[in-house]
């Protein structure tokens, strides 16, 4: 009569899995490693990942002075011109941007009716530029058109000129800190917090 | 004295081991035809290949001294142009070997399409080679940018309003580009830390990808027709054909790569120091009049068809068309990786690279022309030919100045000089009668199509100078244009639908 001898290494094999053949103890380690590995990469990761994708939006925009409304005569359209609070410390001579400010007139209760338009094309965000002869608004990217109350006139643009949210205060014009705009991100919307 | 330099190389080849590596990759055989005549039209990768290291290295020689700050970029670009010994030349070498790059790369590309090189067992060699083409394309859009002037601020503010119509996430998308909610230092470090690290870094990956496969898929056999790929017998052919008859490629092969490499570089090295560094064209500051940002000649064609294409299909051609370009491009090795390889009989491959080279070229040039731009200074830069003017009325006269004033000029050419966006009106009486232009001007384009509607910036007394101008714009002995009979019904809408009814509009002044 044979005995079977078992190594006592065999009994502690498991017998399914990709840990197949490998004793309990090395199975055992080897899922560690890959714990760990796990772990280690998401703590990494994580964070780096989120450093890329997340960049500070800022929930209320602030205010922009644009100066006294009696310095701006009813029926003219200005650029005026201002640095964005909106800018880093280094953004230089690319945060000085602007708008187009029209004073529309004295209407009943609210005092005088400022419109208040982005210089970028509705289009594809172009720089219009302002021809007070003809009343009207172009763009040099495409032919965009638009009339002196920022409605499109002709050409590609999908719609009106953006307009600023304004609002006065002491007697001044203030405007809120216009960012870029675009079709879905219109300067109306609150900013969306990331 | 040679025994002891041969000591000092053995003992170096001992530890590093370069004949036993590298030496046998550099003599890997190829097959004998590539290595002949037929070997001229194998030239081109490399050439991009060496063009792209003189890319490295005058890529870090800008760096540095290029500033990538937002405040400060544009002073840097100036300091190189003008301060920095040789840095102007730099500059220009940059740009023009990078122009090189992507011409050479293009012809790479052709080559191996026509010849059929990207058949079996070459499909993935292909693949990596599209990626390599989009990244070189990629270092040419973030390198304009780099150059930080208006085009590269303008240029930053039509990527980022076509990525902000992706529907859904566009907002997002464009704040994650420009790195905050407008353009300045945030985008600026983004796209040098994508044109310095993030795309070379894919682009050399892809590289030593591209160049393994070359290794161990082999060159290919110059094409010869009626001499089908077959994935199942290819391999063993091959194998043959180059152990047989295969010459190393450390030899006359290499002598072509080299001898095309130095002419491409030698050619940019001209170019670049008698055309000089490409800007800065001036300070990137938003609110300074007078921008017409182009985009790099690469994309003009895509401007192009963007602009000549109905708006309708506008958002398709921005976010759709290019990935659909990209997998065609892709799908090509995996569509057909059989069959015949020479071009002489495939003609439908050869005619489809004539018409889409015919097609670029035709786009490009309407790009580099963009008469759908009106332009911006007409209306004081390009005053109507005097011969126009000589012996005319005064009322006339006056109608010359307000189509001057109203920036007429910026869309319509007279005799040639002005905006090209709307029609010569060189000749426009005798095509228009009188109360066709009024209606014209006043309503423009009904439905609010190229022409905007001037009835509300024009007073009566302005309108009719104006017209009485344009009715003098007819060449000599030709009779002005018919008036329309009574009984015939209106050429345009009634004025009022015009504009969706909502613009006011001045009917025929009665002067
Ligand atoms: S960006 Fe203004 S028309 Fe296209």
């Amino acid at each position: 009569m044979t005995t079977i001898k078992t190594k006592p290494s065999d009994l502690d094999r498991p017998t399914s899995g990709s840990d197949v053949g490998l004793p309990v103890r090395r199975s055992f380690f080897r899922r560690l490693t890959f714990a760990a590995g796990g772990v280690a990469a998401a703590l990494a990761s994580v964070p780096i990942i989120g450093y890329f994708f997340r960049t500070p939006e800022p929930t209320t925009l602030p205010w922009i002075d644009l100066g006294p409304i009696s310095g701006f005569r009813k029926g003219e359209t200005r650029l005026v011109t201002f640095d964005n609070p909106l800018r880093q410390p280094w953004d230089g001579v690319t945060a000085h941007t602007g708008v187009f400010v029209r004073n529309e007139g004295a209407i009943a209760q609210n005092g005088a009716q400022f419109l208040v338009l982005a210089i970028n094309c509705a289009h594809l965000g172009c720089p219009v530029t302002w021809f007070p002869e003809s009343g009207l608004f172009m763009c040099p990217c495409h032919g965009g058109v638009y009339y002196a109350d920022g409605e499109r006139a002709s050409g590609p643009p999908p719609r009106g000129l953006f307009q600023c949210i304004w609002r006065i205060s002491g007697g001044r014009l203030q405007i809120q800190a216009p960012r870029f705009p675009t079709l879905q991100d219109t300067l109306k919307d609150e900013p969306k917090s990331a | 004295m040679t025994s002891w330099l041969s000591k000092i190389g053995d003992w170096f080849d001992a530890r590093l081991s370069f004949r036993g590596s590298l030496l046998p990759i550099l003599k890997h055989p190829i097959p004998k035809g590539a290595a002949g005549p037929m070997g001229w039209w194998y030239v081109f990768g490399s050439a991009s290949l060496t063009l792209l290291l003189l890319q490295i290295l005058t890529g870090i020689a800008l760096a540095l001294v290029y500033v990538p700050s937002a405040d400060r970029a544009y002073d840097s670009l100036l300091y190189l142009n003008y301060d920095q010994p040789l840095g102007w030349f730099l500059r220009s070498l940059h740009y023009y070997a990078g122009s090189g790059m992507v011409v050479m790369v293009l012809a790479h590309m052709t080559q191996v399409f026509l010849q059929g090189a990207y058949k079996y067992p070459r499909e993935l060699t292909w693949l990596t080679g599209v990626f390599l083409l989009l990244c070189t394309l990629g270092m040419f859009f973030t390198g304009q940018v780099l150059r930080w002037d208006p085009d590269a601020y303008w240029g930053l503010a039509v990527g980022g309003a076509m990525a902000g119509r992706v529907p859904g996430v566009g907002p997002q998308l464009v704040h994650l580009v420009f790195g905050g909610p407008i353009i300045g230092g945030a985008a600026l470090s983004r796209f040098f830390a994508l044109h310095v690290f993030i795309i070379p870094g894919a682009l050399l990956l892809l590289l030593g990808v591209h160049l393994w496969l070359i290794l161990t898929r082999g060159v290919s056999v110059p094409p010869v027709p009626g001499q089908l790929v077959d994935p199942k017998t290819y391999d063993a052919a091959y194998e043959k054909e180059v152990h047989d008859k295969g010459v190393p490629f450390l030899g006359d092969a290499m002598l072509k790569d080299a001898f095309v490499s130095a002419i491409a570089v030698a050619v940019v090295v001209v170019i670049a120091a008698i055309v000089g560094p490409k800007g800065p064209s001036g300070p990137p500051d938003p609110t300074m009049g007078g921008a017409n940002p182009r985009p790099e000649w690469p994309f003009l064609w895509l401007f192009a068809l963007l602009s000549l294409s109905p708006p309708s299909w506008e958002t398709f051609i921005m976010l759709v068309f290019p990935l659909m370009l990209i997998a065609v491009l892709l799908a090509v090795p995996l569509v057909s990786n059989r069959g015949e390889r020479a071009p002489s009989r495939r003609p439908v491959a050869v005619l489809g690279v004539v018409v889409i080279y015919t097609l670029l070229g035709i786009l490009t040039y309407e790009g580099t022309a963009s008469p759908w731009s009106p332009k911006m200074n007409a209306w004081s830069g390009d005053p109507i030919p005097e011969h126009l003017l000589l012996k005319t009325p005064p009322m006339e006269l006056m109608g010359a100045a307000v189509f001057q004033n109203k920036s007429c000029r910026n869309c319509h050419a007279i005799d040639g000089i002005g905006g090209r966006r709307g029609p010569d009106l060189t000749s426009v009486a005798s095509r228009l009668t009188r109360d066709q232009l009024i209606d014209q001007i006043s309503n423009g384009t009904p439905g609010g199509g190229n022409m905007p509607a001037y009835g509300k910036e024009m007073n009566p007394g302005e309108m009719a100078t104006l017209v009485a101008f344009l009715s003098r714009l007819r060449p000599d002995g030709e009779p002005p244009a018919q008036q329309p009979t009574h009984d015939e019904p209106p050429k345009h809408e009634p004025p009022v639908q015009a504009v969706a009814g909502r613009r006011p509009l001045a009917t025929a002044p009665r002067p």
